[in-house]
């Protein structure tokens, strides 16, 4: 109890030590360009104190809870023994499934847990006028994480080189960016970016660690990177996917009601 | 007061359900896939709870403080309509929040360790100090420059797939002549430059300027500033592995 309390109350001095070059910032800007105190001063700085508290037990506890029991996960899943691969034979892809199943669902629900996306799924449902659920943003966002890890663990086993996955994730983002609504567009860029953050990288990392230092002939310092690479493109596609399905099944259900009336 | 607290109290309901999936995936996988016990329950339930509590306290916190004072700081210069503070604005908060992110400084130091197994710098701990610092403020300095840039464009309201697409389309060309062992953390440093504080304040500030001026769109001109922001870094950085 002891030890945890003197990690919350560290935590809680890293969070603040992060957080005041962006108050310095915020509140320099405020005195010296505006020069206007700000209206519900009071409040702004308790939304600041608990932002700051929120943050501190967030992380406090995932470090208590999940990142020990995730990372020793991900080095087990992505140990030979488990596997049942003999040492020193040729590396099948088949033989790791349980790591692209568990990369899929591991990816997802850590998504669905992201502060910073909650944060941007919140602005999007409030400035869409509740067109766009925050809800759905968010699935969606961690559909496309999932996949992309999934497709990021297939690569190391693989050995295949990063950038041709992560062009033809580009390739895709821009044919779908030619058909997607207008208004989608640059909250779907945006989502690629907010996905990994406090949550995602350290499991993610972990597991793409794990997986390169077990197979023979991928080295853990070159091999290791880039999952969070897939884990900010596929997003992307993800969004402006489900965009696009949901236009078209609007559509199609209107065309349905116009044939309903002329008959 | 009363209603403060039911609203609180629903937050934390949704908390929790945010978390429902990441604990049902580590049961199904510790119990049914690996088949092992679980270590220090105890200290799994200390942590779930202060999980909860502490998304909960983080989304109170968002609306109350983040969300606020940037918008009304983004509000405050449209009207003033000085474009030099703005711009100072938007290139210190990129600059400051990302000099100082812990992500960053892991990453950069990996970098580094790469750099000098392969040779691409002296294997000493002083040019790999100087390799990671550098890198550093590489990624800093174009966190701080592609804010500006997407300040920019909502001033002008200018559509940002062209932005996008062109950076996609260099970032193709570079990678053909960067160095290999750069080519990963490159790639992944345009995804750990986003903290959990600076996107809701940079978000606030994209969609406080947009709802601002006039004849901008909050959802086509507001959102954007993150992309920008991820997107950058790997320019910069593919260009800072071939030139060192």
């Amino acid at each position: 109890m002891m030890e945890f309390a003197t990690n919350l109350i560290q935590v809680t001095a890293g969070t603040v030590l992060d957080v005041l070059p962006i108050v310095a910032i915020l509140f320099g800007f405020q005195a010296v360009v505006v020069r206007k105190k700000p209206a519900n001063l009071k409040r702004i700085v308790i939304g600041f104190v608990y932002v700051l508290l929120g943050l501190s037990l967030f992380l406090v506890g995932l470090d208590e809870a999940l990142f020990p029991i995730g990372k020793t996960m991900a080095t087990q899943l992505t140990d030979p023994a488990f596997l049942g691969i003999t040492e020193g034979a040729a590396v099948n892809w088949r033989d790791y499934m349980w790591v692209y199943v568990f990369a899929a669902l591991i990816g997802f629900s850590t998504t669905i847990a992201e502060p910073s996306l909650i944060a941007i799924a919140i602005k999007a449902q409030e400035v869409s006028g509740g067109a766009l659920k925050a809800v759905e943003l968010r699935i969606a966002v961690a559909f496309g994480v999932a996949f992309g890890v999934s497709i990021g663990t297939y690569r190391i086993v693989s050995g295949t080189p990063l950038e041709y996955y992560i062009m033809a994730g580009y390739a895709l983002v821009i044919i779908q960016t030619f058909f997607a609504s207008k208004t989608i567009i640059p909250l779907a860029y945006d989502s690629g970016g907010v996905t990994t953050s406090t949550v995602t990288v350290p499991v993610v990392a972990a597991l793409g660690l794990g997986l390169a230092s077990s197979i023979p002939g991928r080295s853990p310092l070159l091999d290791g990177f880039g999952l969070i690479a897939f884990a900010s493109v596929f997003p992307i596609v993800a969004v402006l996917g489900y965009d696009m399905l949901t236009s078209w099944l609007r559509r199609r259900g209107k065309q349905s009601k116009e044939e309903e009336i002329t008959q | 007061m009363n209603k403060a607290i039911k609203g609180f109290i629903g937050l934390l309901v949704g908390a929790a359900r945010d978390l429902t999936p990441i604990i049902l995936v580590i049961l199904f996988f510790q119990l049914a896939v690996l088949q092992q016990p679980f270590p220090n329950l105890a200290s799994i339930i200390t942590g779930l709870v202060c999980v909860v509590l502490g998304l909960a306290l983080f989304v109170q916190g968002l609306e109350m403080g983040l969300f606020p004072i940037g918008e009304a700081l983004a509000e405050a210069m449209a009207r003033k309509g000085s474009l030099i503070g703005l711009l100072l604005f938007a290139f210190m908060l990129g600059f400051g929040t990302t000099v100082a992110e812990p992500a960053l400084i892991a990453i950069a130091a990996e970098a580094a360790e790469i750099a000098g197994q392969a040779a691409a710098i002296a294997d000493t701990a002083e040019a790999k100090a100087d390799y990671a610092s550098g890198l550093r403020m590489t990624v800093a300095v174009s966190v701080g420059a592609s804010l500006v840039l997407g300040v920019f464009r909502i001033l002008k309201g200018w559509p940002i797939q062209y932005f996008i697409i062109g950076g996609y389309i260099l970032v193709v060309i570079i990678t053909g002549f960067a160095p290999p062992e750069i080519i990963g953390i490159a790639y992944d440093s345009g995804g750990v430059t986003t903290s959990t504080i600076t996107v809701p304040l940079v978000t606030a500030l994209g969609v406080g300027l947009a709802s601002t001026i006039r004849g901008r769109n909050p959802m086509l001109d507001g959102f954007g500033l993150i992309a920008f922001a991820s997107l950058m870094p790997m320019i910069f950085v593919l260009i800072y592995g071939m030139v060192s």
